[in-house]
């Protein structure tokens, strides 16, 4: 087996800021991204739908580039821009032609050093909020199945069980104060991580993100908000209905162990038994077995979470069955699990299809023209969550090290109702025949 | 202007070198290291997909690439996933109107044994009657779906209008059509069709490109079957005037606006020009129409306009997704947009700034193992030049404004555009029919009466 090695360096700026760099000459591009630790869980409470919403709020205009300038730079320098909120971070990336590097670092120290934003491109980016909520969301069948569904259902805690994308009453609250006093409390360097991965020499790179970040003022560590749950006693269960789609969809999700636990790590292999595609024993057992469900799958955000998550299996059945005949043939497979070892001749060969995974994202992992998207990404998870973006060589092997012991024990403790949380999506058209 | 710091000197972008060959039974094969990553990533076409079969059995290229997948003479369905998963890799085999597909990407420690999977499912698929029911079953629960999704809906109602008889009309089967496919069609479509004489076979990834072509000479070699010849296709209508079409979605609290006109193929002399020109108008985040119609005035979350090349003809779109109260508003920016490409030329200081966009971006498209897979497949598929890539960014810097604005007056057609949009009747066939006549369809795609005609 051919091992991977990632080349890393870091730093840490006289104001907090983290920096890391690794070097890949192969093409003349850079991916570079600034990763803040403030994501959806952590917006203030009764403001559903702020983090994604100031998000955009970022690309409005700071102190010396005004709106539409950070990405008319970034485009006319043959590059590409995004932003993405997630539970815990919210993120800023650029690849770029790596001669525009600097040009790139100049850009995003300049809007985490002032954000400047009037009430129109508040008001401008709330109407175009909404309609990415209508696109993506109100209009679509099985709009935001399950990743906004659920969370409502398996957790108690307002930072892990609100709407993440918004309400809109929540979105018309939003004041140009709120935004500036968000980005004040966690828009600091010491809240962030500056990731810089491709065509660039480190020293270089570190002398050039000093340069331009170094003397933004650092802020003081802001307020984390408390995502522990209380413990659940009971299975839970949620209904939504779905009003364009025409099958019923079932999501069941179990809470995982802490990050980085022995628990941890063997369910992230667990996950890959029951999932990953056709091989993986809820499709086999659901639709090419017993032939209840079109299709089933599911995954676990585990590298890029850090607080109560799920692994969630998402069932789309066929409506000749019910909803208890579907999650009675699924419990089959969790018993399977629960019950039995795993046998080697099958966790191997999902260690390798883990492995395959991970050196796919490291490669790309946001279409064909980010290149080492992933490998940015995991970085900044690395460093802000386990305070070291070595990691990046290294957690594989706690995945590949899991026993089949340990797998067994995992979904004996974990793969319980009471952990666990189940959502129904009925079709409208379904609930007139009896 | 800002004082961001002037973009260092550009270092040359690495083409991937390529291995070309065709082999004794036509089969062409291109190959391309790229070692950073122990994978590799295969793509293997066939130049026929559902244009095809279109008039007969609309879609049945795409169910026999479905169907491909699950069993051959000497491996069943589940051993093929577990043999997948074994070897880090994920499968894929699709259909698209001018083309059939089997992709796999995986660890290139089992490359050998990637490429003669693949050779398996080109070669040997037994379509199981039990695979291809559930398959079958499968297809009709996703043109239900399909049938709810603004998008789908869109896209159907503008291929039907703008390609009529040309098979491009159609882009999925009738759920009845579907319930005719039989299992003897498929592999019928699959043995005259999944040959080598005519095949495109493009490896890209983490191996020495000799050693490469010695083992895909030796997978792929021994197969011989011909290529049968592509029939003649209707020419496609001519369009005048513009044209609303209106597919009702009750209770839609969106508007999806789909609109254009028929374009350019990649090979035709207008292609760079035409790249530029979209470019500027609606195809990248700093253009006109998203400058327009989601910055300054919040009317949508992601507009894009693009060039869509199939084999024989082209397309130029421009979609939006509305909020229902805008959508006149919309279609009136659109146009003015369109309008302005035609009319005003474009100030240096924007068509340098397009044309920097382009060439960076394809640079950055070359620099993984699908973005060179994908660039190399587009080049030897279409029969482009052999020096496509290396001479792309030159290309693009050599255009001017003169350019931009030929080619938005001959191929940004405002005047003659088929406007489909697909959302709730009663709140958008007002502002709808201010732009021409109104046809209106359900979302099963049938024309209806319209109160408004």
């Amino acid at each position: 087996m051919k091992k991977l090695h990632i080349p890393v360096e870091h730093i840490t700026l006289a104001n907090g800021l983290r920096v890391a760099a690794s070097p890949d000459r192969s093409a003349p591009v850079v991916t570079v991204g600034v990763y803040y630790q403030i994501g959806f869980r952590l917006e203030p409470h009764g403001r559903s739908g702020f983090a994604h919403l100031f998000e955009h709020m970022m690309f409005q205009g700071s102190e010396n580039a005004g709106k539409m300038e950070h990405i008319r730079l970034i485009n006319s320098s043959g590059g590409l821009l995004n932003g993405t909120t997630h539970y815990d971070i919210t993120n800023y990336f650029e690849s770029v032609p790596s001669n525009a590097l600097e040009r790139v670092l100049w850009l995003e120290a300049d809007r985490m050093r002032a954000l400047k934003v009037d009430d129109e491109n508040l008001r401008n980016q709330r109407d175009v909020v909404k309609e990415e909520v209508r696109v993506n969301v109100m209009n679509q069948p099985y709009g935001g199945f399950p990743w906004l569904d659920l969370p409502p259902v398996a957790f108690r805690n307002w930072p892990n069980a609100h709407n993440f994308y918004g309400d809109f009453a929540d979105l018309d609250a939003a004041t140009l104060h709120d935004v500036q006093s968000f980005f004040r409390t966690y828009y600091a360097p010491n809240n962030a991580v500056l990731l810089m991965v491709g065509d660039l020499d480190p020293a270089q790179a570190f002398a050039q993100a000093k340069r331009y970040f170094e003397d933004i003022p650092p802020g003081p560590p802001p307020p984390r908000a408390d995502v522990t749950e209380p413990p659940q006693i009971e299975e839970r269960r949620g209904e939504v209905e779905e009003k364009f789609g025409p099958l019923p969809a079932i999501a069941i999700g179990y809470t995982l162990p802490k990050r980085e636990t022995r628990d941890w790590y063997a369910m992230g292999i667990v996950d890959r038994v029951l999932h990953g595609g056709r091989a993986g024993r809820v499709h086999r057992k659901l639709v090419l077995e017993d032939e209840i469900a079109v299709d089933a799958d599911g995954s676990a955000d585990m590298l890029d979470t850090n607080g109560p998550t799920q692994m969630v299996s998402r069932i789309f059945y066929k409506p000749e069955f019910t909803s208890e005949q579907t999650i009675a043939a699924y419990d089959e497979v969790i018993r399977g699990v629960r019950e039995a070892r795993i046998g080697e001749d099958e966790l191997d060969p999902v260690k390798v299809k883990f492995r395959a995974d991970y050196y796919s994202m490291l490669e790309g992992g946001m279409g064909s023209h980010m290149p080492r998207f992933g490998l940015m990404h995991y970085l900044a998870c690395f460093t802000l969550f386990d305070g070291d973006p070595n990691r990046v060589n290294t957690v594989l092997d706690g995945f590949l090290d899991v026993s089949p012991a340990e797998a067994q024990a995992a979904a004996q403790k974990i793969l319980v109702p009471t952990n666990r949380a189940v959502l129904i999506r009925r079709p409208v058209a379904l609930e007139m025949t009896p | 202007m800002t004082n961001a710091p002037a973009l260092g000197p550009e270092r040359p972008v690495a083409w991937p070198k390529r291995t070309v060959r065709t082999l004794s039974n036509g089969m062409q094969v291109v190959l391309a290291e790229s070692r950073n990553f122990p994978k590799i990533s295969a793509q293997l076409f066939f130049r026929r997909g559902n244009a095809i079969t279109a008039k007969t059995n609309p879609g049945l290229a795409g169910m026999t690439a479905t169907v491909v997948r699950t069993g051959t003479a000497s491996r069943n369905s589940r051993q093929i996933e577990e043999d997948l998963r074994r070897m880090g890799a994920d499968l894929g085999s699709h259909a698209g109107a001018d083309t059939s597909a089997i992709s796999i990407s995986g660890l290139a420690e089992f490359s050998q044994q990637l490429l003669e999977l693949v050779a398996d499912l080109a070669q040997n698929a037994n379509f199981p009657e039990d695979e291809f029911e559930r398959e079958r079953r499968q297809r009709f629960e996703e043109l239900r779906v399909e049938r709810t999704t603004p998008g789908f809906l869109a896209g159907e109602r503008f291929r039907r209008v703008l390609f009529g008889e040309h098979p491009y009309a159609i882009v999925a089967p009738s759920e009845e059509q579907v319930a005719a496919y039989q299992r003897e069609q498929l592999a019928e479509f699959y043995h005259q069709n999944y040959v080598p004489s005519d095949a495109l076979l493009v490896i890209v990834g983490d191996f020495a490109a000799s050693e490469m072509l010695a083992q895909v000479e030796k997978i792929f070699g021994g197969w011989k079957a011909p290529q049968s010849p592509l029939p003649e296709f209707p020419v496609p209508p001519r369009h005048s005037g513009r044209k609303v079409h209106l597919v009702h979605l009750p209770g839609s609290v969106q508007t999806q606006i789909l609109l254009g006109n028929m374009g350019i193929t990649r090979r035709d002399a207008d292609w760079y020009r035409m790249v530029l020109a979209n470019s500027i108008y609606g195809g990248a985040f700093h253009s006109r129409l998203v400058l327009n119609i989601r910055e300054q005035k919040g009317y949508t979350y992601s507009p894009r306009s693009g060039n869509n090349a199939l084999r024989e003809y082209g397309y130029f779109t421009v979609n939006a997704a509305v909020r229902n109260d805008v959508v006149a508003a919309t279609l009136t920016e659109i146009f003015y947009e369109m309008d302005r490409m035609r009319s005003v030329p474009v100030k240096p200081e924007e068509l340098e700034s397009a044309r920097n966009y382009l060439t960076g971006v394809f640079s950055l498209g070359v620099a993984t193992q699908d973005g060179v897979l994908g660039q190399l497949s587009t080049v030897y598929l279409e029969r482009l030049p052999e020096d496509y890539l290396e001479t792309y960014r030159a290309r693009i810097h050599e255009l001017t404004a003169t350019d931009v604005m030929a080619t938005a007056r001959r191929h940004f057609d405002s005047k003659n555009s088929e406007i489909v949009v697909v959302g709730d009747r009663d709140q958008i066939a007002e502002q709808a029919a201010l732009f021409g006549d109104v046809t209106e369809y359900n979302a099963q795609g049938m024309e209806v009466t319209s109160a408004l005609r």
